[in-house]
Formats: C-alpha cells, sequence, structure tokens
C-alpha cells in the first residue's frame, strides 16, 4: 500500500462481501418461492425478499465502487485522500442508513413504511429497485455527494490520469442519474420512461465506464503493461459504451407507450451494445498476453479476465439475444429478462469489485502483495464455484424463459401464466439447486481470507 | 492498437461520440414527450387513478407483478388483467379483495393487503387506465 489513506477502503470492502452473503441468501429464498409458494408466507412475502435481494445488490456493489475508488484514486493522483475521517464517516452513515431500509423491509409492511417514513410527502417507493423511502433516497444522495465532492477534491490536487477522469466521470454520472429517482409522475408512461434515466444510464451506461476503470487499473498494476496503452484501450471501449448504450435505453420503450420509432432506434443501437463488451474481452487478455511481470496474485488477473469474458456473455450476449424488438415482442419481461440480469449483474459488476477486492486485500491487511498460494487456491475455487454456478443458473432460467415464452405467447393456445408457471417448475428447481452450489462457492471465497497467511515469496 | 492511432484521436471519439448522442437522445426524448399525449391516456388521469397509483406504490406490487412487462416476473402481468378480467373492475376488485389471509398451502398466493373500499376502486381504476395505453399491441395475447 502506497498511501496510509487507502486504508479507508478496508471496511467498504468488508461491508460489501457481508451484505453480498445477505443477497444470496434471499435470492435462495426466493428461488424456492418459486417452486414452493408458500414457503416463508406470509412473514416474508415474495416481492420483500426481492426487494431485499436486489437493493442488497445494488447497495454492495456501491460500497464495492466506493471502497475501489478510495483505494486507487490516492495511487493514481499519487496524494493522501482529501479527508479520511470524511470517507470513514460516510462509510458508518451509509451502512447504517442501508441496514435500517432492509430491517424496515422486512419488520414492517411496506404500506407502513411508506407511512411512517412520510412517503406521501414526496412519493417515490414502491417502483422496481427504487423502493427505499424517500427519505433513504435522500440520505444515498447526500453520502455521494460527501464521496464524489472527496475524490474530487483529492484528484484535483493530485496526478491526473485517464483511470482516475473516467472513474470520477462514471461516479458523477451515476450521481447525476440517480436524481431522476426523486421524479415519479402519475402519468405511468412518463414515469417509467423517465425511472430507466437511473436504471438503464446506470448499468448500461456510466457503471461501465466505472468497471471500465477499474478494469484499466488492476491491468496496468497487475501486467505492468505500458500506462498509454491501456488507456487508449480504455478511451475507445468506453466511447463505444456511451456510443451504442446512451440511444440503446430505446430498447426499453418498444411498449411502454413511447412511440414506435423507437423500436428502429433501440433495436439498431442496443444491438451494438455487445461491441464495448467484447473490446473489454479482447483488452483482458491482450494485456495478460502481452504482461511484463508475472503478478504473484493469480486470483486478481483471473478475476480480471473473468469479469470481461462474462460480462460479455451476460451483458452482451444474453443482451443481444432479447434486444431486437421483433423477438422483444414475445420475451419481454419473462424469465429471459431474469436470466439476462441474473448474468450480467455478476460478470460485470459482481465480478469486478471482487477483482478489485482480490487485488487490493491482501495490501490493504499488511501484506507485501498477495495472499499464500493456499488461499490464492481457495479464492479459485471460489471463483470457479460461484461463475459456473451462474452459468448454469442463467441456463436454467433462459430454458424456463425458452418454454415460458412459447407456452404463454407464441403458441396457437396461450396458456394463463400460472398454469404455464407450474409447467417449468423442473427448471426453477434446477436453478435453486444451481444457486446452493453459488452459495457454497460464496462460503469458499469467504474461507480464503481466513486460510493461509502471506505469500512467503512474493516478488513484486 | 498501434501505429497511426493515437491516444488522443480515442479521447476525441469518447468524448465528441458522447456528446453527439447525449444531444441525439435528448432531442428524441424531446420529440416523445410531444407525441405522448395522443398515446398515453393522459385525459383518464383523475384523482382516482391517482389513489390508485398510490395504492399500488405503496403496496409495491411491483415486486411481484410486471405492468407493461416491467418489474418481477413471479406473478402474471397487470398490464392487461383489466381486459382478462373481462373489461371489469369489479372483478379485479373482488379478486384483491378476497386473497387468503395465510395463502394456499403449497402454492403462491396474493397477499391479503386489507385495502378499503375506496382504496380498492381506485387500484382497479388504475390498472383500467393501464389498460388504455398504446403499447405497440403488447401483450402478445390476453394471458399477458
Amino acid at each position: 500500500m502506497q498511501y496510509q489513506s487507502q486504508a479507508v477502503a478496508k471496511p467498504y470492502f468488508i461491508a460489501a462481501i457481508g451484505l453480498f452473503v445477505g443477497q444470496i441468501l434471499f435470492g435462495l429464498i426466493l428461488g424456492l418461492q418459486y417452486v414452493v409458494g408458500d414457503f416463508l408466507f406470509p412473514e416474508i412475502p415474495f416481492n420483500v425478499a426481492r426487494m431485499v435481494h436486489t437493493n442488497l445488490l445494488i447497495v454492495w456493489l456501491l460500497f464495492g465502487f466506493m471502497g475501489a475508488t478510495y483505494y486507487l484514486i490516492p495511487e493514481e493522483s499519487e496524494t493522501e485522500l482529501h479527508s479520511t475521517k470524511l470517507a470513514l464517516a460516510l462509510f458508518w452513515i451509509f451502512l447504517v442508513a442501508g441496514a435500517l431500509t432492509v430491517l424496515g423491509y422486512l419488520l414492517v409492511p411496506y404500506a407502513t413504511l411508506a407511512e411512517i417514513t412520510g412517503n406521501d410527502l414526496l412519493p417515490t417507493m414502491g417502483r422496481e429497485f427504487l423502493e427505499q423511502p424517500t427519505i433513504t433516497k435522500i440520505g444515498i444522495v447526500v453520502v455521494a455527494l460527501g464521496f464524489l465532492f472527496n475524490v474530487t477534491m483529492t484528484v484535483l490536487k493530485g496526478r491526473k490520469t485517464v483511470v482516475s477522469t473516467i472513474l470520477l466521470i462514471g461516479l458523477w454520472g451515476l450521481a447525476l442519474f440517480f436524481l431522476f429517482a426523486f421524479y415519479n409522475p402519475t402519468n405511468l408512461v412518463l414515469d417509467k420512461f423517465f425511472w430507466w434515466w437511473v436504471v438503464h444510464l446506470w448499468v448500461e451506461g456510466v457503471w461501465e465506464l466505472i468497471m471500465a476503470a477499474i478494469l484499466a487499473f488492476i491491468l496496468i498494476k497487475t501486467t505492468g503493461v505500458d500506462r498509454e496503452i491501456v488507456e487508449k484501450w480504455l478511451y475507445v471501449i468506453i466511447a463505444m459504451t456511451l456510443i451504442t448504450g446512451i440511444i440503446g435505453t430505446g430498447h426499453h420503450y418498444y411498449w411502454i407507450g413511447t412511440p414506435y420509432y423507437w423500436q428502429w432506434w433501440g433495436s439498431i443501437f442496443s444491438a451494438l451494445e455487445p461491441i464495448p463488451f467484447f473490446m473489454m474481452v479482447i483488452f483482458a487478455f491482450n494485456m495478460v498476453n502481452r504482461r511484463r511481470r508475472e503478478h504473484p496474485n493469480k486470483p486478481a488477473v483471473l478475476w480480471a479476465m473473468g469479469t470481461a469474458v462474462m460480462a460479455f456473455l451476460g451483458a452482451g450476449v444474453w443482451g443481444f439475444m432479447h434486444t431486437l424488438a421483433p423477438v422483444n415482442y414475445y420475451t419481454h419481461g419473462s424469465q429471459i429478462t431474469a436470466a439476462h440480469g441474473h448474468m450480467a449483474f455478476y460478470g460485470a459488476y459482481a465480478m469486478i469489485v471482487m477483482a478489485i477486492i482480490s487485488y487490493a486485500m491482501p495490501m490493504l491487511r499488511g501484506r507485501k502483495a498477495a495472499n499464500s498460494e493456499k488461499s490464492q487456491v481457495w479464492e479459485m475455487w471460489a471463483f470457479w464455484l460461484m461463475t459456473v454456478a451462474m452459468v448454469f443458473i442463467t441456463l436454467f432460467l433462459t430454458g424456463a424463459g425458452i418454454l415460458q415464452t412459447w407456452l404463454q405467447r407464441v403458441s396457437d393456445n396461450p396458456e394463463p401464466f400460472m398454469v404455464v408457471q407450474d409447467k417449468i417448475a423442473l427448471f426453477y428447481w434446477m436453478r435453486e439447486a444451481a444457486g446452493v452450489v453459488f452459495l457454497i462457492g460464496l462460503v469458499v471465497y469467504i474461507a480464503s481470507f481466513f486460510i493461509g497467511g502471506e505469500e512467503k515469496k512474493a516478488t513484486a | 492498437m498501434s501505429g497511426g492511432f493515437t491516444k488522443s484521436m480515442a479521447r476525441n471519439i469518447f468524448y465528441g461520440g458522447s456528446v453527439f448522442f447525449i444531444l441525439v437522445f435528448l432531442a428524441l426524448t424531446f420529440d416523445t414527450t410531444t407525441a405522448l399525449p395522443q398515446r398515453d391516456q393522459r385525459a383518464a388521469i383523475n384523482e382516482t387513478v391517482t389513489l390508485g397509483k398510490k395504492v399500488w406504490e405503496d403496496n409495491n406490487c411491483i415486486g411481484c407483478h410486471t405492468l407493461l412487462g416491467e418489474g418481477a416476473y413471479f406473478a402474471p402481468e397487470l398490464g392487461n388483467v383489466y381486459t382478462r378480467f373481462g373489461n371489469s373492475t369489479e372483478a379485479i376488485k373482488i379478486f384483491i379483495a378476497t386473497r387468503p389471509k395465510d395463502g394456499i398451502p403449497g402454492r403462491r398466493s396474493m397477499p391479503q393487503f386489507n385495502l378499503s373500499a375506496e382504496e380498492l376502486e381506485a387500484i382497479a381504476q388504475f390498472l383500467k387506465y393501464a389498460s388504455e395505453i398504446n403499447t405497440e399491441n403488447w401483450p402478445p395475447n390476453i394471458q399477458g
């Protein structure tokens, strides 16, 4: 660790992993509710468990992004963080606010939560992924602004690199687009139209900038390839991200009341969205092939290459599969969407966070560059268990989605939703089994932090 | 990526391309907002529909259902539930009001939300309004 203030990343990473565990446990509850419909009913109905599952995902990824930023910005800027105290204060505020929100979901009916948090004053709740009470949303904005102030001040006083600039653009964009969460008109079409300005412009826009910047940082550090080459790649990748992804928002505007022409704009531009992800694969493998050093931290390189590949498959290939309007007409809002969502989030965002944790954590724990051989082996087992499990979760949901689409929407005698759900239950059972394997992988991942000590013959 | 293609060229493509497509997106957004009054049934939005959307949100209906294909995939699509229930707001109200408090053994069941008569009418009117939005003929059939 080159700068003392990088140490604030550590609690952020620990919190991220802790919340990740919560997310997966609730994922398993949801998966079981798909086949055992009354499981935990009425104590934890599906909608509550899903809210916890998706909100924990978002929050742990945000913890991961913030931790990544606190770790890499001082090193990129070649200066200490503007304020370590602010970073730690915001950590606790964010963690407590997040925990209280999740407890609110679990302990009182959602309508009661809306009432006691004053949702009537500024109604923003009850929309997918934006279920947080308005007061929590305001808290998120405050934490985001404090965080952005802290890192922007750091970048301004130090060296300006392409990596830190792109990361900052991504993070400022994240905060900016979140503001649309406060716009909630009664007009359902307008509500949905601008809801996507948070959701799509996050995950298919500015989050990709954050991901690409973190990936570039890890590759610079682990491969020793000239920064100029990495930065050129970074610019081209994120240029393609925004050139395709901004108009690509149109693939959400086919069937929600928006004009017909979005079927053309959305289909054409979103069909190009896999390009930046494919370039990330080429980029990661190219840099590793041209490496000028053997970095002792093998899992970090594995996660870095893995995130590129899995993001391409999950976001790129599985996204393309149902993005063209004539296809989406039949697959919209089916298990195909769920399949894509799972692999894309895991590949692009869960894995990039685990990549930076893998790279940074040994140093944050006072080790020279890497964990012991034994610990690394455990971590790589965790990588493969979780990644292969996610591939199967995605394949089983895709199978379910194809059957659902056929039986409910394409066949000559379309059948009711619940009748179809019963017929495809086998796929849900197999998805749940794959989910258990994922949990085992996660347990192995956590265990890897407590196994072995420092690598004795660290070379870097 | 070597030779004549420099980092500053890559940077210019990023900034120039992004700004250009942001402007195109804003232009399309503007055009959409001017086209929406003919499509989004805004004339049907009254106090009851407004309350209905609030009931929809306060009970997190989107946590199980889809509405115009967006939401969770655990329970049926509701953008066309009004037509699926025979163009009847009464049928919607009866369905919501009669959900068993303790669920159905072994099966998925909608929770009992204990809505008032006014709230039931409002959510039904909201779903009727949603069904009349011009969605380019989505969903493909009555099953949603």
